[in-house]
């Protein structure tokens, strides 16, 4: 008769009777703790730029205006580093409002309520984001009266 | 029946207290990006729609703001490292506290220079 033998807890064939992680998010929430430090790092550097540009360098906040934001854009380097910024910022300010709810909302509809506000807020800030960065026209014709400026065509 | 007992304070420290800085600064950072997003977004409106909401951010009293907002992203920045130290750096732990002085130092050395960088535009009179 042969003896019914247990698997040793190291040979890494646990029933999955006996797994402590039984859910199929598997590691998500070691994702986004890792997610928060890589993209924390990024965002450290990109936003000193991003705010050494704007308020430091030139003439500071005085010289933020429609042809700042096109002299910018006519770059690709800059749309892409603006694009990455929106990106790893919402994403990364999301998931740290998303531990915030989760650690004060003590009821569960509650939670599933200010969650499906924050993910919603971050779709639309995203998608609006991105659009605008690639749908940008330094020259927009608004009703049929161009815009004016030293770097547009003269018609 | 009250959920916590009343009348009782962890009481944390430097670790507890650069732990809730750290959040207040992060809602507060989240909350303007949401909005600077949608003023950026204005360029696809209108130049003059752009110009007339960010002629609002020259005011002294939002320079103010932003010498507020940069202090936030600053401390958030610099003690999200002294985290991440605390998390990946053999020794992060035991040093936890003289990063958190060294992350204010900073942080102060930094503030002292930006703000007169930034409030000599807000109230020079460009």
């Amino acid at each position: 008769m042969a003896v019914p033998t247990v698997e040793s807890p190291r040979s890494g064939r646990v029933s999955p009777a006996y797994s402590r992680t039984r859910s199929s998010r598997g590691n998500f929430e070691m994702g986004a703790w890792l997610f928060m430090r890589l993209s924390g790092v990024v965002l450290v550097v990109m936003i000193f730029v991003h705010l050494w540009t704007s308020l430091v360098a030139g003439d500071g906040i005085s010289q933020v205006d429609f042809g700042f934001v096109a002299g910018k854009w006519a770059s690709p380097v800059w749309q892409v580093w603006d694009l990455v910024l929106l990106w790893l910022a919402m994403l990364h300010g999301t998931n740290g409002v998303r531990t915030i709810i989760n650690d004060y909302a003590e009821k569960n509809s509650t939670r599933m309520w200010l969650k499906g506000v924050l993910y919603t807020a971050t779709v639309v800030i995203i998608l609006l984001g991105t659009l605008v960065i690639f749908t940008f026209d330094p020259c927009p014709v608004i009703d049929g009266v161009a815009h004016v400026a030293s770097y547009c065509p003269t018609a | 029946m009250p959920k916590t007992p009343a009348g009782t304070l962890y009481r944390g420290r430097e670790g507890q207290w650069s732990w809730v800085a750290h959040r207040i600064t992060g809602v507060v950072i989240f909350f303007f990006l949401l909005v600077h997003v949608l003023d950026t977004s204005l360029v696809r409106v209108s130049p003059e729609a752009y110009d007339a909401v960010i002629a609002a951010y020259k005011n002294p009293i939002m320079g103010l703001g932003e010498l507020g907002l940069v202090g936030a992203i600053v401390f958030h920045a610099f003690n999200g490292l002294r985290v991440i130290a605390v998390d990946f750096w053999k020794k992060g732990p035991r040093y936890h506290r003289q990063m958190l002085w060294g992350v204010v130092g900073l942080w102060a050395l930094t503030m002292l220079a930006f703000s007169i960088r930034h409030l000599s535009v807000v109230f020079g009179g460009h």
